[in-house]
């Protein structure tokens, strides 16, 4: 191996060092503009976002043919994103888009990329939690639940983890969808829960991330999606919780922003993959304690995977049986009551500068970095994760943020989310008492 | 295979063989979201490929018609589905498919279907597909070295077909082009744990650990090398704390006064985990403090944090709750 100094830069150092100098140029802009220049640059362009949105909502180009099996997905990144900044849409276009989702609809039970697809689960969860964003009786309800809880069950492979679709590749992704929805839908039971949480465990890394399948490497949407999974099936204890926040800690890069993977450049979509494993990791405090306990004394920091896993699977229930469902779908609301005790482990001022600096465009929308064009994809994802940033310091969901959280005027701030779902908390709680009481 | 047959340039609706078909519109209602303004080739390939796909016919033109899909949206997931039931009611030649794949993978070889694709032809292909297939995902790891799927696909490769026997070559290789390549660091870990030919884990250990310490060396900021030489006595804390080589590494590093914070981190970790430092340690990390910082740090993982909180503003909460946390043994 050649230690000299005077070897030419690798791929990753030219890469990562020209974002670099672009992202310092965003910054030093801002410190060299006069200060009324400044206060624009410093706040959310909110009706030029929602002008990019509602557009979208109402007319796309052709070039978004090659998302034209994901139409579900650009309804939530849409109406999410319109949600985090406190508007909705209007009764007109709300209709539209539950008869749109509903012609997604599989007879057969969940929702294809658009109408006459296959049902497929990324597609599901992404029209499931748009309707809850829309939120009342007529979207709710226009939610097969009995037929999603019969495609949930074809999804899901003997090995445990689930599937994408009929045949299709099988990974975190399509775990954490399968078990987001039917948590939320509160139609999680035994059954659907058998072997997620081994399959989820194979897929911790030496690095400490998760991985989509076991070997890959460590990756910050698989790892908020492994997370998640685990956390909603009540086996979060058995992850390595230490070793997956040294991991995520240090995908918080110079620029502020978030990377996906190691030695990987900044993107601000991982704004929400990354900064909402944080939101997680926070009202994780006592398993985390008792980790470190266990630490402590010498023994290994996770509990028998034996132990945990018995826990979970005594006694199989039906899909009816109230107390097999009740246990799992309760998880959810019950960790929204979790006290933050700690800090936020991640520089939440620093992320906050790096989605309204570097990932917003002034003309309205959200980009993966400077030099990048906008889209529906990064616009949900950069407001997600600045939601989850503002709300960082906050002990629980019901106390707003104190000014010194939020980067920029007050006004900037978001609307809160549910960060297992990431739905906005209060269509979350909607959701939750209709769908357990009906 | 092509998108259209050979020379084929006519739109669907005047080619002889669709006559007899009548194309389905998308049920997209009065009043559709997200409405796409298609091209109208587009949506005649569509109208035409949904005929067919809700007939269930699996046929020598339903075949074309989901090239030409697959050609103007490679992430119809539906249409890849319908098309693998088509050359398995067809009995395809199924090394052309993997041509087909070739070309589509070049223009979008970040999508899931396409990879999913080409893992259920190379499953059916069996070991025959073995070495056309590390080629693949070798030409296209020679584009985007970190490319996630190609990576996936490629130990899947490894795993269910075999052909280990040049990998951690390869490895090597991709690291000497880029030590900063995490994705190939993440393959030679799992090469060195999983690979049938080279003993596992611990036979793997003493040369490896050689390997890594020489790339922490050269390059202290690349974090990949310190995650893997963690890695390296994964489930094995105790080996790791006693190997004089992962303390001497810290040591050399902290003693270089550059590019320190993994070094720190890794003593930190050591610390925690019951190791015992020599003077050498704290007066290295005593030679790291800035004259502001707090000098009555009672011991050594205390100074540690305090460095890194004034070091590594970034992680500064970090090492706040990790000072927090320090076990008792380190106090």
């Amino acid at each position: 191996m050649d230690s000299s100094e005077t070897q030419s830069p690798t791929v990753t150092q030219r890469e990562q060092w020209m974002v670099e100098s672009q992202v310092f140029q965003m910054y030093e802009l801002l410190s060299s503009v006069p200060r009324n220049a400044q206060s624009v640059l410093l706040e959310l362009q909110r009706d030029k976002h929602i002008e990019f949105l509602t557009n979208g909502l109402r007319q796309l180009g052709p070039s978004f043919c090659v998302l034209d099996a994901n139409r579900p997905w650009l309804c939530y990144w849409i109406l999410h994103s319109i949600a985090l900044l406190g508007d909705s849409v209007d009764d007109e276009l709300e209709n539209n888009t539950i008869d749109f989702l509903s012609r997604c609809q599989d007879p057969n039970g969940g929702y294809g990329g658009g109408p006459g697809q296959m049902p497929h689960l990324a597609t599901t969860y992404a029209a499931i939690n748009a309707l809850i964003t829309l939120g009342g009786h007529r979207s709710l309800s226009s939610i097969n639940r009995g037929k999603v809880y019969t495609f949930l069950r074809r999804m899901k492979d003997p090995s445990g983890a689930f599937r994408m679709h009929d045949a299709g590749e099988m990974d975190v992704r399509a775990c954490y969808t399968a078990i987001s929805v039917a948590s939320v839908l509160t139609i999680l039971d035994d059954e659907l829960v058998k072997g997620v949480g081994n399959f989820i465990l194979s897929c911790q890394t030496y690095e400490g991330g998760i991985s989509g399948e076991p070997g890959s490497e460590a990756h910050g949407g698989y790892t908020f999606c492994g997370l998640a999974t685990m956390v909603l099936i009540g086996e979060v204890n058995r992850l390595d919780l230490t070793s997956l926040i040294d991991w995520v800690v240090f995908r918080q890069g110079v620029e502020g922003g978030f990377q996906g993977r190691t030695n990987k450049l900044v993107d601000g979509c991982y704004s929400f993959w990354q900064g909402g494993v944080f939101a997680l990791i926070q009202k994780l405090h006592s398993i985390i304690e008792e980790q470190l306990r266990l630490l402590d004394a010498g023994g290994s920091a996770i509990d028998s995977p034996q132990l945990a896993s018995i826990s979970c699977h005594s006694g199989k229930r039906g899909l009816h049986d109230t107390s097999g469902s009740a246990k799992f779908s309760n998880i959810g609301f019950n960790f929204l009551k979790e006290p933050a005790e700690m800090e936020p482990l991640f520089h939440s001022i620093a992320l906050q500068q790096y989605i309204i600096l570097c990932s917003q465009l002034q003309e309205g929308g959200f980009r993966d970095k400077p030099g990048k064009h906008r889209d529906y994809y990064h616009t949900c994802y950069c407001l997600s994760g600045l939601s989850v940033a503002q709300y960082s310091y906050s002990k629980d969901a019901d106390s707003p943020p104190l000014p010194r959280a939020v980067f920029g005027p007050y006004s900037n701030l978001l609307e809160p989310i549910h960060p297992l779902y990431n739905v906005i908390l209060d269509l979350y709680h909607e959701a939750h008492e209709f769908f357990s009481t009906s | 295979m092509e998108w259209k047959e050979e020379g084929e340039e006519r739109p669907l609706s005047q080619r002889p063989e669709w006559s007899d078909v009548t194309p389905v519109p998308q049920d997209d209602g009065p009043n559709p979201v997200v409405p796409i303004a298609y091209k109208d080739d587009f949506t005649e390939t569509m109208d035409y490929f949904r005929a067919v796909y809700f007939a269930d016919e699996r046929s020598l033109r339903s075949l074309h018609v989901t090239a030409e899909a697959i050609h103007m949206n490679a992430g119809n997931y539906t249409v890849w589905h319908f098309r693998r039931l088509i050359l398995g009611a067809l009995n395809a030649d199924l090394h052309e498919e993997l041509n087909f794949i070739k070309k589509v993978a070049n223009g979008n070889p970040k999508n899931y279907q396409i990879w999913h694709h080409r893992r259920w032809v190379a499953e059916k292909l069996g070991s025959d597909a073995t070495s056309k297939e590390l080629d693949f995902t070798k030409k296209i790891l020679s584009l985007d070295a970190k490319n996630y799927h190609a990576w996936s696909h490629r130990q899947w490769v490894l795993q269910e077909l075999g052909g280990w026997e040049d990998e951690l070559d390869y490895c090597k290789q991709l690291l000497e082009d880029d030590i900063f390549n995490n994705s190939a660091w993440n393959q030679r870990y799992f090469v060195i744990t999983k690979s049938p030919f080279l003993g596992g884990l611990e036979a793997m250990r003493e040369s490896e650990v050689n390997y890594t310490v020489g790339a922490i060396i050269a390059k202290p900021e690349n974090e990949s090398p310190w995650r893997y030489l963690r890695g390296l006595y994964k489930d094995d804390a105790q080996s790791w704390v006693n190997d004089p080589q992962v303390s001497s590494v810290c040591l050399t590093v902290l003693s270089a006064k550059r590019n320190t914070v993994f070094a720190l981190s890794t003593l930190l970790d050591l610390l925690c985990h019951g190791f015992q430092p020599s003077q050498d340690f704290i007066n290295a990390v005593d030679a790291l403090k800035t004259p502001d910082l707090d000098q009555s740090d009672s011991n050594l993982a205390t100074a540690v944090c305090s460095v890194l909180g004034h070091m590594d503003p970034m992680r500064v909460n970090y090492w706040a709750w990790r000072k927090n946390k320090l076990p008792a043994q380190t106090a």
